[in-house]
Order: structure tokens, then sequence, then C-alpha cells
């Protein structure tokens, strides 16, 4: 029994090397020519602690997670039932379980799943230095129909330090597996791939934000450390320090924000990367670089709120904060990534708008695709790299306008250093020297001024990813954004495969909203239906307010921690058009 | 270049021509005389120069000089700062604030500038309240001062201690200066600039409008009779029985190096990065 993509857990206490055997299983899975995607989920310890490591599969790019998982592999059963709702079973789910830890707790049983054992803690002991995540290792890959060979080469690079006997006793333990899985019940394999499957690349939606904003020019970072976005810091210290670039770990998130407005008006493309929490402190003085115009980057990976919430796991809900935390009228840019390797675009993107506007733009990712990591087609090289439009020589006789009325808004930039040029940048509202003023006039002038650089400004067609089933877009419309854009996706393939038509629109560019773009977007669309992880439906009482949608719009939102499955949406789509 | 002769400045060419906000007889006109004459003295091109502050009456100095200024959020002045001197060592970077800016809103900042000892001088104009807000007490506010309808008994809290905690937190160099001596403020600024380091100088700046009484401190500030120690427990000792109006000289210098993160390898490229995500 092959298929298209396999779904499995690795469940285990701390100390059990759960997220050790997920790895491997990736890094292997990418050596067989697969693609893949591993979530993680653990326990509130700082350290050890439950934890589970949430695979799939498949022979091309993977988007989400499955409806269900096919395999559940448990090392033990310590807490495992704090993971049930997020690790779903069916019927045909497959649970193996050591008999030396006993019996699977009754509440991941619901479904009736089928039950088989793995003598992992035996099978280990009998070889030396043997451990028993390896021997499910063996069996995981037998099941799936990993080659061998591939474990081996990942293995060896893993253990290369520790040295060839540490290497033997991996392998003969995975070797036992293998040979024990002869015994288990059958869960769909894999098929092997051509050996060309294109250039790949192994990448956490974390690292791939940082790698973004590098690439967008950004070199100097001040950061405060929180917990989903902690992953995107620890990337960019060292590689910054590579390109000629730093990261400064600020004192709290009102300096990380403020040391990369003085970085930036000083002419160093600067980002910085928090979640929720941080955002919240950041929000003052993100006004200020609205003010006096000061371009920067800010990443929020969002996780549960409100207040602490569930620091580790995902929500789509700094929506609101993001597009209208700011006091008074500040035009500002938001976007959002929609996928691992899609943080990199997003990144990239908005450095470039930051830039080329001299506006802050918040980026929003979350922890799901933030700590997820994900075999994923290598991405293209992208030509837009910050911009930003700096003034030229002093004009003899003419005192210098940091803030001059132009058509674009955009208003040449001096950098100190330029001699003739030097002007105080304000927060105050000013006319075009700088100069604060309290008049109407100043006030409405410098309104329309920043309002119109991100009203003019093309935006290309990257404000969302618009894709429609084979047989064409028919009349429905799903709209999403963000981490929710996986399973929509894979919704609407299957949708198409059962011969439907829709179009799905994740939009990328949530502020400022493009209300002519959508239109044409939902030309011909009789129906919408807003996917979203948000208690609230944020996105959705947004599109409500800027856009004009068909009568027959729907709202499928739910809060987090928990995402979308492919099936909860199909459902959706199928019971409408029924 | 170094056959160049150096171009002569003067105080005038780091002021702008807009018009203070200050009320007549503020202690910060002077403060503002000072740092452009010590400016002067240091002959640096105005371009080359950048003064960081945040809000209050103090903070507006940046917009009143000719060199590039930045005016930020209330007590942040410091952040804009360090991210501006770490990303431009080039440049010379003067904060300028008050007391609530400084040791209040922005507590935190400055307890943390002080121990990251980026090369800043920290010009704190202190008049023990807040003026803009029309007469609140502030950190450095007496506890039984009863001039204010926020706390009219008093704050009936011991002020903060600015150069104490300065000196406890890493501040490389500690001054107080008083706003009635113009021509020894500028020597002292020259030097804070020249110091590698946080330099840190508090300013006796009189608030005539709702801390009249304070016009009394022209007659109360007395020159220090010691000169500055590069010992901090001396100069903690001499801080710790220090009535506050012993102004006009430096009291301490440290060496600390300033900081400034160091890259292991600068000329590496970002394909380099993207490879290592390569299978």
């Amino acid at each position: 029994m092959t298929a298209k993509s396999v779904s499995l857990v690795i469940a285990g206490s701390g100390g059990a090397g759960v997220v050790t055997a997920g790895s491997l299983l990736l890094d292997a899975a990418a050596k067989a020519g697969w693609y893949a995607l591993m979530s993680r989920s653990s326990g509130p310890q700082i350290r050890g602690g439950e934890a589970a490591a949430m695979l799939r599969f498949a022979t091309g790019p993977v988007m989400s997670h499955d409806d269900s998982f096919h395999l559940l592999m448990a090392i033990d059963w310590d807490n495992i039932t704090r993971f049930s709702a997020e690790i779903p079973l069916t019927g045909n789910s497959l649970i193996v379980g050591d008999p030396a830890h006993g019996e699977a707790p009754a509440g991941l049983l619901k479904n009736s799943p089928r039950q088989a054992a793995l003598a992992m803690t035996d099978i280990a002991g009998k070889i030396e230095n043997g451990r028993p995540n390896m021997v499910a290792l063996g069996a995981i890959a037998a099941l799936i129909g990993l080659p061998a060979g591939a474990m081996q080469a990942v293995v060896e690079d893993n253990l290369k330090r520790k040295g060839q006997a540490a290497i033997e006793a991996s392998m003969t333990a995975f070797h036992a597996g293998v040979a024990a899985a002869a015994d288990l019940p059958a869960i769909p394999k894999l098929p092997a791939v051509a050996a060309d499957s294109g250039p790949r690349w192994s990448i956490t939606g974390n690292e791939a934000t940082g790698l973004g904003v590098i690439r967008g020019g950004v070199r100097f970072v001040a950061a405060y450390p929180i917990t989903p976005a902690t992953e995107v810091l620890e990337w960019l210290a060292p590689s910054l320090a590579k390109v000629g670039g730093m990261l400064v770990q600020a004192e709290d998130e009102l300096a990380s924000i403020n040391q990369i407005i003085g970085a930036s008006y000083g002419g160093v493309p600067a980002m910085t990367a928090t979640s929720g929490p941080g955002l919240s402190l950041m929000i003052e003085s993100l006004g200020l670089a609205v003010a006096a115009e000061v371009p920067l980057v800010v990443v929020d990976v969002m996780r549960v709120g409100p207040s602490t919430g569930i620091a580790t796991k995902s929500e789509q809900s700094d929506l609101n904060i993001a597009v209208y935390g700011l006091h008074g009228d500040a035009p500002h840019i938001v976007v959002a990534a929609n996928s691992v390797s899609d943080c990199l675009f997003t990144t990239q993107w908005a450095v470039h708008l930051a830039e080329a506007m001299q506006v802050p733009a918040l980026v929003l990712t979350d922890q799901a695709m933030g700590q997820a990591r994900a075999i994923v087609p290598k991405p293209a090289e992208l030509a837009f790299i910050g911009q930003r439009l700096t003034a030229t020589a002093a004009v003899e006789g003419e005192r210098y306008k940091r803030y001059a009325m132009t058509g674009s808004g955009v208003s040449p930039m001096a950098i100190p250093g330029m001699p003739g040029l030097t002007h105080t940048a304000d927060g105050l509202e000013h006319n075009e020297f700088g100069t604060p003023s309290s008049q109407a006039s100043d006030h409405h002038a410098q309104m329309d001024k920043r309002s119109r650089k991100l009203t003019q400004f093309n935006y290309g067609d990257h404000w969302a990813d618009i894709e429609d089933s084979e047989v064409g877009a028919g009349d429905t419309a799903i709209i999403t954004w963000g981490s929710s854009t996986g399973p929509a996706r894979e919704a609407l393939d299957r949708y198409s495969a059962a011969g439907g038509k829709a179009r799905l629109i994740s939009v990328r560019l949530i502020a400022p909203v493009q209300p002519e773009k959508m239109a044409a977007a939902l030309k011909g669309m009789r129906r919408v239906l807003v996917v979203e992880q948000s208690h609230s439906g944020q996105f959705y009482r947004m599109l409500r307010a800027f856009y004009d949608l068909p009568v027959e719009t729907r709202s499928l939102h739910q809060g987090g921690p928990l995402a979308f499955g492919p099936g909860q949406i199909l459902e959706q789509l199928t019971a409408w058009s029924a | 270049m170094e056959a160049v002769a150096k171009k002569k400045y003067a105080a005038k060419d780091y002021k702008s021509d807009l018009k203070p906000i200050w009320c007549p007889g503020c202690g910060d006109y002077t403060v503002l005389n000072s740092i452009t004459r010590a400016l002067a003295e240091l002959a640096l091109p105005p371009e080359q120069v950048a003064v960081v502050s945040g809000i209050g009456c103090s903070s507006r100095i940046p917009a009143y000089t000719s060199v590039y200024g930045f005016h930020g959020v209330h007590g942040r002045a410091l952040p804009v700062a360090t991210g501006l001197k770490l990303a431009r060592p080039d440049l010379t970077v003067l904060v300028t604030g008050g007391d609530g800016d400084g040791f209040s809103i922005g507590g935190n900042h400055f307890l943390h500038a002080c121990r990251r000892n980026v090369d800043l001088t920290y010009i704190v104009m202190d008049n023990q309240v807040y003026g803009m807000t029309k007469g609140q007490a502030s950190p450095t506010t007496a506890p039984d001062w009863e001039g204010s309808k926020l706390t009219p008994e008093g704050t009936g809290i011991n002020p903060f201690q600015p150069l104490v905690v300065g000196l406890a937190s890493g501040a490389n160099f500690i001054a107080r200066v008083s706003s009635s001596d113009p021509i020894n403020m500028a020597k002292i600024i020259v030097e804070a600039i020249r110091h590698p380091g946080f330099s840190l100088v508090q300013v006796l700046s009189p608030c005539v409008t709702f801390r009249p009484e304070q016009a009394e401190w022209r007659d109360i500030v007395r020159t220090a009779v010691v000169d500055y120690t590069d010992d901090a427990a001396r100069a903690a000792r001499r801080l710790m029985t220090d009535d506050g109006f012993n102004v006009g000289k430096v009291l301490f210098k440290g060496s600390r190096p300033p900081f400034r993160p160091e890259f292991e390898n600068s000329n590496g490229s970002v394909a380099e990065l993207e490879a290592r995500f390569a299978l």
C-alpha cells in the first residue's frame, strides 16, 4: 500500500530522545529524496519533560499536517495524553508501544486505533549501548519504506564525533528495529523517489525569517528573548556577524525597538523579532517610527494570547494589534508569511517595503511555522533588497527638508554624516523641515504624505497568493492568511481532485488593504469562506470592514493552539456545495 | 588628510535658528550654550554629531542645535542613541534629557546604558520636577515637596540618586555641574565626550517656573574640593556622603573598554549562510 504522504508521531518522556529521533528521521527522509514537515510539541517543563515530534513525509512539498496520523510510536506513555488533542488518530491508525512501559492510556483509544507491541527496551538491552529510540526508528523506517541506507548516512553524519562504536551501536539497534517491524501491522508506505528530485533545503520558519531579513539587507538587530521567536535571534546572532552586521541583546523590548530605530536613523537597515507580549511593549515606538519615518522591520512570531497565554503554542490572534494597535492615525505595513519557506520571501519583502517607504513593517509569522522544520524546494533567488531613497548633496542656500512633500510621499532621507543636511527627526508633528508644529495644516499635510507613501506604492502580485483548482476557479473562494494557508491549500487540492472548483486567496499584505486587487480576485465569486485561527474571527472582521464580500460569506475560525486540518476546511466546502 | 588644517568652529555654528520653548530663566538655555561651546572646542563637523533625546523640556534640545538630531518618545533616548552609536561608531553621539525621562520612565535603560558602556555622553538636566506637564514630583524630588496637586502631601519617597546608581551600574565617567557656570560645564562636556565609554553628566538646571526656590542653587552650589578618582569604591564613598551640591568637577573616570560587538569574520557572504540549509 503506497500513499502520497505518511504522517506519524514519535512521543515519549524527557530523555527518551524523541526530538532527536524526529530530526534523524527528517534528515534521512531528505536523503531519500522525500519532502517533510516536522512540528514539535512539548510540555511546560523548561528541560526534559514529555515531547512529541509530529512528522509528515511526502514525495512532493508538504504544506500542512494531515487530519490524522497513520502511526503513533510511543517510546513510553509518560503524560502522553497531554498531546492527545494534537494527535488525532482514527480506526486505521496504528499505535506502537513498548510492553515494558505497560498499556496505552485510554485517552488515546477513543477512535479505536489498531495497537501493536514493539519491545524496544528489551531489544535495545541486548545491544551494547543500544537505545530504544533507535529501535523505534528502525521500525518506523521499515513501516514507511524509508531506505536503511539513508538512515545510515544520517547517523554517520550525526555521530561522527562520538566515534565508530557509537555509530555501530545505533545502526545495530536500528536494524533490530527494522527486523522487528516484520511482525507489525502495515501502514501506508511512501514510494522511492527518483534520484533527481531537485535541490532542496532543510529549514525552520524561524531560520527562514532570519535569512530573509539578511537577504533584504538588514545588518542591525536588537532583541529581547521571547518564546517562540528566540530561534530567529539565535540564528541571526552568528549569521549577522559573518556578513558584517550585529545583534545586540537589549534590556527589554522597549530598548529593542528603540535601538533599531537609532540604527536605522543612522542608515543601517534594522529589525527585531518578538512575540505578542513584546509587540505590545513596542507599540508606542512603532508610532514613533511612523511619525519620524524611520524604516524598520518587526517580526511577531505569534503565540496564544492574551497575556502570557500559551507561550509555546500557535495562534493567529495578533492581527488586530498589528493592524490597529498604534495610537493616532499611523499608516504602516503589516505582512504575513504563509508557510515555512514563505517566511524567507515575506521577511525579505518586508525589508524592501520598509526601506522603500521609510515606514515600519510588521511581519506576522507564528509558532507553528516558526518552530517547524521542513524539507522544501530550494527557495528562489529574489532580487529585491531594501533601497532607501537618500538625500543627495545639499543645495547651497537651501535648507534641507527632511519631510518634503513629494508626489510619492517618500522624501529623500539624509543620513547622519552627510554635510549640509542636518535636521532633527521627530515624533512630534512637524513641518517639512522637521520643525515641531501644532498647526492643523502641517498635521494634515504630513498625514496625507505618510498615508500616500503606502497607498501609491506598487505592491505587484505579492499582496496575495492566488491559486485555482486545476479545472478552474468556479464561484467559491477561500480567503485565508498565515499558517491557515497550508491546510486550506490542501483542502483545495482535495476538493479539486473530487471535481470541485474553487479559488484560494492567501493574503500576504494585510495592511494597507488592497480593495481593487481583492475585487479583481473575487470577480465571479459567489461564495467566500474565510479561514483563520482566531477565537473572535479577527481576519473575518477586517475583511468585512475593508472589502466587498459576497452575501454568501462564511467564517471558519477557531482559537489556537490546534491547527486546522485540511479535512475541516474541505468539509465546509463540500457541505456548502451540496 | 593630516596636512589639511582643522576647520575652526564657533559655538553658534552648532545652533539652529529655532527659538526654544523654555521659560525665561530656565537653566536649560545655558546647557544648550555649553553643549554648542563644547562641540566648537572639539571642532567636530556638525554632520558628524548627533543629539538624541526623549520627552520633556530639556529633551527639546536636538532641534535647537544644527547637528543631526533625534527626538523620540518618553524615556527611550538611551536605546535610540545606543542603536545609532553601535550602527555608526564614526559619529559622536550625545543624549540629552531630564530627570523624569532618564530616571523614571527610562530608568531601566539608564541602568543598562551604564552597564553596557557604549561610547555615549549623557547630559541630564536635573530640576527635580516634571516641567512639561506643569509641575509634578520627579524621581529626584525631595520627599516633602508639597508643590504638586498630584502629591499634595509630598511623595514621601526618598529621591533617586542618579550618580550613585550610575556608578554602581558601571558608568565610565561621572560628573556633576551647575547650569550657573556654563564655561565650566562646557569644559566638563568636552572631557565627557573625549572619555571612551558611557559618560554621565548631571546638570543642576533650575526650573524657575515650578521650582522657583531653585534660583538659590546658584548660591548653594560649591566647586568640589577634590579631583576625580579612578577608584570606584572611593567615588562611591564620596557620592554617598555628598549633599548633591558639589559641582564643577569630574567625580569618577573609569577605564572599562566601551562596548563594541566583535565579529568572527565580516567577509562572509549570504550565499555561505544559505549553503548551510542545502541538502
